[in-house]
C-alpha cells in the first residue's frame, strides 16, 4: 500500500475531508430529520430543528463542495458515479428540496405544518439512505467501458446497496440524536438519549454486516484487510471501533452534554478510515484509479491556491457561527 | 419506446426546467441580499425605525427565496454529471475548477453567515450583524461571477490546449479562462438584471400597499426606493445589452442573425425586424415588419453597412431562430417598458406625487413579475441561441449527454416537473401572503413574522431591536397563538 505523496492524492485527501465534513455535519441535520416523527409536536419538535436552522445550509455546502470538488479534480470519477447511480442521485435531490425548504415553510404555514413535518422526515430519510446506497453501489463496482458508464440503470439495486442504506440511515439517526443530547434538556433530552441508544445499536449491527459482506465482496478487499503487511495497518480501524463503540454506549446512558456527539463522530471517523483502507487507490472500483481519473496538474494547482486560502477562512467563519448559537435550545427564549 | 434521440431531447428539456427554475430564485436573491445591506446600512446610519421595519419586511421573504435558491442550486451542481456527463469528463479539467472556487468562495460564504443574518439580530452586536449581511450580499455577487464565468467560457472558449484523448485542458493563464472575451458583458448585464427585477418586485408590493393606504409611510419609502433603480438602472441596462449584443455579433454571429430574424444576407443595410414569424424550414420570415436600415445601423453603426444572414451558415449549425427571435424581442420589450415604468416615477418625483399617482402604481404593480420573464427570456436567447453547441464550435450538445436510457430521463424530468411545481410554488404562495400584509411599525424578523424559528436559549429580543411591538403583530391565528406559548 505505496501511498505516493503527489497533487493527485492530495487531492484524493481534500475530497475524503470535504465528503467526511458533509456526512458528519449534514449527517446529524439529516438525523434529526429522521428521527422528527418521534418527537412532540409541541415544543420538541419545535426546539429539535431550531438546533439546526442557523446552521444546516452551511452544512449542506459541504456537499456541493463535495460534488463540485470531484468534478473538478477528479472528472472522470464525477463523469461514471453519477450516470451509474442517476436514479439516486435524483432521490437524493429530491429529498434534499423537501427536507431544505421545510426549515422555512412549517413556519409559514402552521394550518399544513403536519404535511411540512413529514416533507422534512421524508426528504431527510430518501437523502440518508440515497447516499448511503450511493456510497454501497460504488464498493460493489461500476462497470466502465471507454471511459463511461456501461452498466443498465439499475445495477445499483442489489441488498448490498439496501444494507449500506439503511447503514447510513442508522448512523445519521445515531449523529442527530447525540447532537440533541447536546442541544436540549428535560423531556426532551431524555427522549433524544433513548433513540440514541436505539440508534447506536443499529448502526453498529449494520456496520458489523457491511464489513463483513465487504470481505464476501471482492477478494481484493478481503486481502487488504486479512494478509500482511495490510494488515497492521487495517487492524488498529476495527480494534479503535470496538472501543469507541464501547464508550458511546457508556455515555449514552448519562451524558447531558457533547460527548456522545463526539464519539459518534469519532465512529464515522474510523468508518471512513475503514473505508479508506478498503477502496485505496480506486475511486471507482474496480477499475479506476484516483491518478486515471485526475485533472491536469494545472488545475490542481490552480484549486489548491484557493483550497489553501479559503479552508481556513472558511472553517474559522463556520466555527463562530456554531459558537454565536451554542448553547441549549430553549423555547422560552423568544417570548 | 424511446431511443438515443429521446434521450438527448429529454436531458436538454430536464436540464432547461431545473436551470430556469432555479435562476429565477438568485434573479430575486442577489437584489434582494444587496437591498437588504442597504436597508441595514440606512438604519444603522440614521438611526429611523422605517428602515428597521422594512429591513425585518424582506428579510422572512428573503429567507424563503433563499432556501429555494439553495435547493434548486444543488440540483444544478449535480446535473453536469446526471446529463452531460461527456461534457463533465471533457471540459471538468476547465470549467470544474471556476465551480470549485464558486463552493470555496461564494457559496460557504452565503450559507456561513445566513444563520446570522437570519436569526442572529439579537445574539451578535449590530455591527458584526450588519457584516454578516453584507457578506451574504457578497456572497452572491461572487457566485454570480464565477457561474457566469463558467457560462460565459463555454460560450466563448478560449485559453485551452486540446488533449488527444479530446479533453479541454487549461492553458498556460487561468486569467484568459475566467476573463473570457464575452465574460464581462454576460457578468454586467445579469447582475444588472437581477437589480432590476428585485427593484420591480419591490416596487409592485410598495405599489400594492400604496393603493390600499397612500399614507403608509414604509410603502412610500420602499416604492420610492424602488422606483430610483427602475429610472436609474434601466437605461443602463439598455446601454449593457446593446453591448453585450455586439459583443455576441463579433464572437457568435450566427445567435444575433437569429436573434435579428436575419435568414438572408443584406448587402446594403438590414433591417430591423419588429415583427415576423420565423420558419426554419423555409428559412424565410413570414409576415414580416421592419424599419429599413436600422439592425445596420444599431449592429454596424452604419444605414448601409452589410450585414450577412444564416445563408452563410451551414443547416446543421444554426440555432432555432422561431425561439431565439421571440424571447429577444420580450426581453427588450420589457426592457424599454422598465425603462418608461422609471421616466414616469421621475416625472412624478418632481411633481411631488410619486406617493399619489393612482395610474403610475397601477402600471408598477402589473410589473412586478416582469422581470423574471425578461431574466429567463435572456437566458434563453443566450443559451438556444448557442445551439447546437455545448462549449461553442468546438463540442455539439449531441455529443456531450450521459449515456442514459430515455427511461430513466423521462421518468426523473416528470419527478422534477410535480416537485417543483408543488414544492416551489407553495413557496411562492407564502412570499405572496408575506407581501400582502401591509408593511409596518414594529415589524418582526424572521423568527417572529408568524411563529417563525427561533434560536437558541436564553436571549430575549433586545428592545432596540423590536421598538414598538405592536398587538396587531402578535399572532392572530389559533393555533399559532396556542402553539407554544
Ligand atoms: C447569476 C447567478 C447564478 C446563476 C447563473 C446560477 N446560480 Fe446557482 N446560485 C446563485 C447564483 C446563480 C446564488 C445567488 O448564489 C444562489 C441563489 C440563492 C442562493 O442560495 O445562492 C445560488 C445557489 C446555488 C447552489 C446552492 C448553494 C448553497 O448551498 O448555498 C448551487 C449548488 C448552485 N447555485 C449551482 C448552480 C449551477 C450548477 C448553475 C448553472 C447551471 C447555477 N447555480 C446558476
Ligand atoms: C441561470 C440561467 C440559465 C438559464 C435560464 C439557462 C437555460 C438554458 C436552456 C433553456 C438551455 C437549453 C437550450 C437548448 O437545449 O435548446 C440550456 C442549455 C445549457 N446550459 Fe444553460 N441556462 C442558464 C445558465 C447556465 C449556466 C450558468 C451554465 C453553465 C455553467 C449552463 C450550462 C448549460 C449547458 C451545459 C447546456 C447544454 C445542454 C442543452 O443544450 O440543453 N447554463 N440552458
Ligand atoms: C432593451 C434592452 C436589452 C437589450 C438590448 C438586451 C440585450 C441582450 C443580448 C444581446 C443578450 C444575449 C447575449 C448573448 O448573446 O449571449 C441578452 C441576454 C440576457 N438578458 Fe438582455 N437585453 C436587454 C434588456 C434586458 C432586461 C430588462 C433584462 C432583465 C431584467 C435582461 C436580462 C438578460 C439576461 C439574464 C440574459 C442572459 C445572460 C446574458 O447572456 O447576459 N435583458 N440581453
Amino acid at each position: 500500500m505505496a501511498v505516493n505523496v503527489d497533487l493527485t492524492t492530495i487531492w484524493a485527501f481534500i475530497i475524503a475531508f470535504g465528503i467526511f465534513a458533509y456526512v458528519v455535519m449534514d449527517g446529524f441535520d439529516l438525523g434529526i430529520g429522521i428521527l422528527f416523527p418521534t418527537f412532540n409536536p409541541g415544543s420538541g419538535r419545535d426546539r429539535a430543528m431550531n438546533s439546526i436552522a442557523p446552521v444546516w445550509d452551511g452544512n449542506e455546502t459541504w456537499l456541493v463542495l463535495g460534488g463540485g470538488g470531484l468534478f473538478a479534480a477528479f472528472p472522470l470519477a464525477y463523469a461514471v458515479i453519477l450516470p451509474a447511480t442517476y436514479p439516486l442521485i435524483i432521490a437524493m435531490l429530491l429529498g434534499l428540496v423537501f427536507r431544505g425548504v421545510a426549515f422555512e415553510f412549517r413556519w409559514r404555514d402552521p394550518s399544513h405544518r403536519k404535511a411540512w413535518d413529514f416533507a422534512f422526515t421524508g426528504g431527510s430519510f430518501v437523502a440518508a439512505m440515497a447516499q448511503g446506497m450511493t456510497l454501497g453501489a460504488l464498493l460493489q463496482g461500476i462497470e466502465v467501458v471507454d471511459r463511461a458508464y456501461a452498466g443498465s440503470w439499475w445495477d445499483w439495486l442489489t441488498p448490498y446497496t439496501l444494507l449500506t442504506g439503511l447503514g447510513t440511515v442508522a448512523g445519521y439517526a445515531l449523529l442527530g440524536a447525540t447532537w440533541l443530547v447536546w442541544k436540549l434538556d428535560g423531556d426532551a433530552q431524555v427522549h433524544a438519549r433513548t433513540m440514541g441508544k436505539r440508534a447506536a445499536w443499529a448502526t453498529l449491527l449494520l456496520i458489523g454486516s457491511v464489513s463483513m459482506y465487504n470481505l464476501a465482496l471482492n477478494a481484493e478487499y478481503a486481502s487488504r484487510w486479512l494478509s500482511a503487511p495490510e494488515i497492521y495497518f487495517a487492524a488498529p480501524v476495527p480494534i479503535l471501533t470496538g472501543v469507541v463503540a464501547l464508550a458511546l454506549l457508556r455515555a449514552l446512558a448519562t451524558e447531558r452534554h457533547s460527548k456522545p456527539f463526539w464519539l459518534s463522530i469519532a465512529l464515522f471517523f474510523l468508518g471512513m478510515a475503514g473505508l479508506g483502507v478498503t477502496m485505496w487507490p480506486y475511486v471507482v472500483p474496480p477499475g479506476i484509479t484516483i491518478w486515471d481519473a485526475a485533472a491536469p496538474e494545472r488545475s490542481q494547482i490552480f484549486m489548491l491556491i484557493g483550497v489553501a486560502i479559503t479552508m481556513p477562512l472558511i472553517i474559522g467563519y463556520t466555527a463562530w457561527a456554531y459558537w454565536v448559537f451554542r448553547g441549549k435550545v430553549a423555547d422560552e427564549g423568544y417570548h | 419506446m424511446f431511443d438515443q434521440a429521446d434521450a438527448l431531447l429529454l436531458a436538454r428539456i430536464q436540464f432547461a426546467f431545473t436551470v430556469s427554475f432555479h435562476f429565477i430564485f438568485p434573479a430575486f436573491s442577489i437584489g434582494l441580499a444587496s437591498y437588504l445591506a442597504v436597508l441595514e446600512g440606512l438604519w444603522l446610519k440614521t438611526g429611523e425605525a422605517k428602515y428597521l421595519d422594512l429591513f425585518k419586511y424582506w428579510l422572512k421573504i428573503f429567507a424563503i427565496v433563499f432556501a429555494m435558491g439553495v435547493v434548486s442550486g444543488i440540483v444544478m451542481s449535480y446535473q453536469f454529471g446526471t446529463n452531460w456527463s461527456v461534457f463533465s469528463d471533457l471540459a471538468g479539467p476547465v470549467i470544474g475548477p471556476l465551480m470549485a472556487y464558486e463552493v470555496l468562495t461564494a457559496f460557504f460564504l452565503e450559507a456561513g453567515f445566513l444563520g446570522v443574518m437570519l436569526f442572529g439580530m439579537e445574539k451578535v452586536g449590530r455591527k458584526l450583524h450588519f457584516l454578516a449581511t453584507l457578506m451574504v450580499a457578497l456572497g452572491t455577487c461572487v457566485s454570480a461571477f464565477w457561474i457566469l464565468s463558467v457560462n460565459s467560457w463555454m460560450q466563448t472558449p478560449v485559453g485551452f490546449e486540446m488533449a488527444a484523448s479530446g479533453q479541454f485542458l487549461p492553458g498556460e493563464s487561468w486569467w484568459d479562462i475566467v476573463f473570457n472575451p464575452s465574460f464581462p458583458y454576460r457578468l454586467v448585464h445579469t447582475v444588472i438584471a437581477a437589480y432590476l427585477t428585485t427593484a420591480f418586485v419591490v416596487g409592485a408590493v410598495g405599489a400594492w400597499h400604496l393603493l390600499k393606504d397612500r399614507t403608509n409611510q414604509h410603502a412610500r419609502t420602499m416604492f420610492s426606493m424602488a422606483m430610483w433603480m427602475a429610472a436609474l438602472v434601466a437605461p443602463l441596462q439598455i446601454v449593457a445589452g446593446d453591448m453585450h449584443g455586439l459583443n455576441t455579433l463579433e464572437h457568435q454571429p450566427a445567435k444575433v442573425m437569429a436573434m435579428e430574424g436575419h435568414y438572408e444576407s443584406h448587402p446594403d443595410g438590414a433591417p430591423l425586424y419588429l415583427f415576423g414569424i420565423p420558419d426554419d424550414d423555409a428559412q424565410r420570415l413570414d409576415y414580416a415588419v421592419g424599419i429599413p436600415n436600422l439592425s445596420s445601423l444599431i449592429l454596424k453603426h452604419s444605414l448601409d453597412a452589410p450585414l450577412a444572414g444564416l445563408d452563410t451558415i451551414p443547416r446543421e449549425d444554426q440555432p432555432p431562430v422561431s425561439i431565439i427571435f421571440w424571447s429577444f424581442r420580450i426581453m427588450v420589450g420589457i426592457g424599454f417598458a422598465m425603462l418608461g415604468i422609471g421616466a414616469w416615477s421621475l416625472l412624478a418625483r418632481m411633481r411631488g406625487k410619486l406617493s399619489e399617482w393612482r395610474w403610475l402604481h397601477r402600471a408598477a404593480l402589473l410589473m412586478g413579475p416582469s422581470g423574471f420573464v425578461a431574466v429567463i427570456a435572456g437566458w434563453v436567447t443566450t443559451e438556444v441561441g448557442r445551439q447546437p453547441w455545448v462549449i461553442y464550435g468546438l463540442l455539439r450538445t449531441a455529443d456531450a449527454a450521459s449515456p442514459l436510457a430515455a427511461p430513466a430521463i423521462g421518468a426523473s424530468l416528470l419527478a422534477f416537473v410535480v416537485i417543483y411545481f408543488a414544492v416551489f410554488g407553495a413557496g411562492t404562495w407564502y412570499i405572496l401572503r408575506l407581501m400582502k400584509s401591509p408593511p409596518h411599525t414594529g415589524e418582526f424578523g424572521v423568527k417572529r413574522g408568524s411563529k417563525g424559528p427561533m434560536r437558541a436559549a436564553g436571549i430575549t429580543p433586545g428592545p432596540t431591536q423590536n421598538p414598538g411591538r405592536d398587538p396587531d403583530t402578535l399572532p392572530r391565528d389559533k393555533e399559532e397563538a396556542n402553539d407554544g406559548s
